[in-house]
């Protein structure tokens, strides 16, 4: 956590005064703000932080936070102690496909440790780090909710099942030949059993 | 066969979709409640119906209900706890997934139920993707004239809402819930007051969780009184059981309150058996949160009586030889299972989770957690194991949230039931590691 916190003290103004969403981002985050009562949109924090990371590359950088700030009329300290609180929020740059291997309990009892370290010897990167090309990153998590799948990863909005080996090549495979960001907030999720 | 109250129409195509939904019987109980029920009588069958909270605390539902403050000119609001993270627990997604409309329905009878005119369902963020499934099917009950201004004629309007998490146990704790839907940090508060009194921006609250926001639905299709003759004494109705680890058939299944620890494990028609022919070692059976038993005490009690899937059954003993129903989340482990490693994955969870607010929690849970690595590692000590004992009972009860409780509870378990496991990885200097993916996937079920 101190190495994010510390990456969060660089603050770009130039960059800032650059930064907006898209028009569809912004239209979002209007509807969102609705969903409260007259005062409370500090309520929409968290939903418009999943837009943010999807609109700046998968991670919240201390010019997205302070914009998001603005947005929702609260202070950047506000948005910085709710991003660094919830483990879905990267508070430093991270591959266009995050691989998140579950590994508690039930994922373990099925061998999760063995994917991770499948998932390692094949990218050649350990757990944390990303490809050198910012493909993937390798993430381990806590119980995704999966148990009776395990083992499982997640990657953007899409929950990987009962994975083996061969599937993982699969969906490497696919991924990199699609080499786009996948985001948690993308639409044309799947859900592979 | 047991009776299915929630999964029963499971298996019809489209039943995700608000017609086919719809077509068999769904919102019947929308209809019932709204122009047969006042809002009070609705409370009343709830009671009558000796529902339990399906979260894991297994509270009656009908007396939270009952607690929620009514001041005039203040609004009141239900939320759905969705934020389903309990290790061994995947029920709620199931139900959202598979049934969408079930808690949408659910929410409309219970908001009606609670005066409540704007409601949300908090989920967890990793389960976006059901978000989407949810935000289409309350679309759907919009245009349908079940959610909004007005409902079926009637004076009780409703709006309903889903917001996302962001990855955080804590917020299943309600009153973290209701920090985080209030867009901050997931720090349980003090209680009192209680949600009931002053809960999402301070008014009236009542979070529950999705299974038993469903479960209102038949309750008030077949009346309180009915769904309290299924089950066993005061564990009444059904239940999902999320089922999983070295068995034959994991999944969720739903089971009437009563039905034998043993048939569930081995019964075709539940688990199927232990994978591989291999013999069972252990069970957490509701979630990782409640004590771990070894086989015999999970198949009966320390009396010698086959131990049965309720409430009071699986609590019999206390923690010295017993456990809890909690969650559901049914772990099943086999023979070569380390004890100890599966700890570890559940101390590192505690240890992650922890929000940080009470010292016992926050330093004890990653001191478990090293601990527990030497063992792995082969660099414990006999005395490492009356430490981990000492910090465990010094977590557990001095903490704001049940996180602590949580956390310490696996540990005292473990030591209490497994103190030879513990003892053999000081002897041998580590413990034997076993290749989990050949044990996954040798097998002729996949």
């Amino acid at each position: 956590m101190s190495a994010q916190i510390h990456g969060v003290l660089s603050f770009d103004k130039e960059k800032r005064k650059q930064l907006k969403f898209s028009e569809s981002a912004l239209q979002t985050i209007e509807q969102i703000k609705t969903r409260y009562p007259e005062g409370k949109q500090k309520s929409a924090l968290i939903p418009v932080l999943h837009i943010a990371q999807a609109e700046n590359d998968g991670w919240l950088s201390p010019e997205v936070m302070d914009y998001v700030a603005e947005l929702l009329n609260i202070t950047p300290i506000e948005v910085f102690e709710v991003a660094s609180f919830y483990s879905m929020f990267n508070l430093k740059p991270v591959g266009k496909c995050v691989l998140e291997v579950c590994r508690t309990s039930s994922c373990w009892l099925n061998g999760a440790n063995e994917i991770v370290e499948y998932l390692e010897k094949k990218l050649g990167i350990k757990e944390g780090e990303t490809t050198p090309d910012g493909m993937f990153t390798i993430k381990t998590v806590e119980c995704l909710g999966s148990c009776g799948t395990a083992p499982m990863m997640q990657c953007g909005a899409s929950y990987h099942e009962n994975l083996t080996f061969e599937k993982i090549d699969q969906i490497l495979d696919q991924y990199k030949s699609e080499a786009k960001r996948r985001n948690y907030t993308d639409t044309e999720t799947f859900h592979t059993k | 066969m047991g009776k299915k109250l929630l999964l029963d129409k499971i298996n019809i195509p489209g039943i995700q979709t608000y017609e086919v939904y719809r077509q068999n019987g769904g919102y019947s109980a929308v209809e019932k409640a709204l122009k047969n029920y006042s809002s009070d009588q609705i409370v009343e069958e709830v009671k009558k119906s000796g529902l339990r909270g399906r979260g894991g605390a297994g509270f009656p539902t009908g007396m939270k209900w009952g607690f929620l403050a009514k001041p005039p000119g203040v609004p009141r609001y239900l939320l759905c706890n969705a934020d389903e993270s309990e290790p061994g627990t995947f029920k709620d997604r199931y139900l959202m997934e598979h049934i969408p409309h079930l808690l949408i329905e659910g929410m409309i009878v219970s908001s009606y139920a609670l005066g409540a005119n704007t409601s949300y369902i908090y989920i967890r963020g990793e389960y976006f993707y059901v978000a989407r499934l949810l935000e289409k099917a309350i679309a759907e009950a919009y245009a349908n004239g079940w959610l909004g201004k007005n409902i079926l004629g009637t004076d009780y309007s409703l709006d309903l809402y889903v917001q996302v998490g962001a990855g955080a146990y804590i917020c299943g704790e309600e009153t973290a819930l209701i920090e985080s839907l209030e867009g901050k940090r997931g720090n349980p508060r003090m209680k009192p007051p209680f949600p009931a009194v002053a809960g999402l921006w301070g008014c009236p609250t009542v979070v529950n969780n999705v299974e038993t926001i469903a479960a209102v639905v038949p309750i008030v299709n077949m009346g309180g009184e009915e769904y309290a003759k299924i089950g066993v004494g005061k564990s009444t109705g059904t239940k999902l059981i999320s089922a999983s680890g070295h068995i034959n058939k994991p999944g969720v299944y739903e089971i009437e309150l009563g039905l034998p620890v043993e048939e569930f494990i081995y019964s075709d028609e539940y688990c199927g058996g232990i994978r591989g022919g291999k013999k069972l070692k252990a069970v957490i059976a509701g979630g990782s949160s409640v004590p771990v038993l070894p086989a015999e005490l999970i198949l009966k009690t320390a009396k010698g009586e086959p131990r049965l899937m309720s409430y009071e059954s699986l609590a019999d003993g206390g923690f010295q030889t017993g456990t809890a129903l909690g969650s559901g989340g049914f772990i099943v482990m086999d023979e070569d299972t380390s004890i100890i490693y599966n700890l570890y994955t559940l101390s590192r969870f505690y240890h992650h989770e922890s929000c940080g607010q009470c010292s016992p929690c926050r330093e004890g849970t990653g001191w478990m957690e090293r601990i527990l690595k030497k063992f792995i590692d082969g660099t414990a000590t006999m005395k490492d194991i009356d430490l981990l004992w000492d910090i465990q009972s010094k977590i557990d009860g001095r903490t704001i949230c049940p996180l602590g409780d949580a956390a310490s509870w696996p540990v005292a378990s473990a030591i209490r039931h497994f103190r030879h496991e513990f003892e053999e990885a000081v002897k041998n200097k580590g413990i034997k590691k076993v290749n989990h993916y050949n044990k996954r996937w040798s097998k002729e079920t996949v």
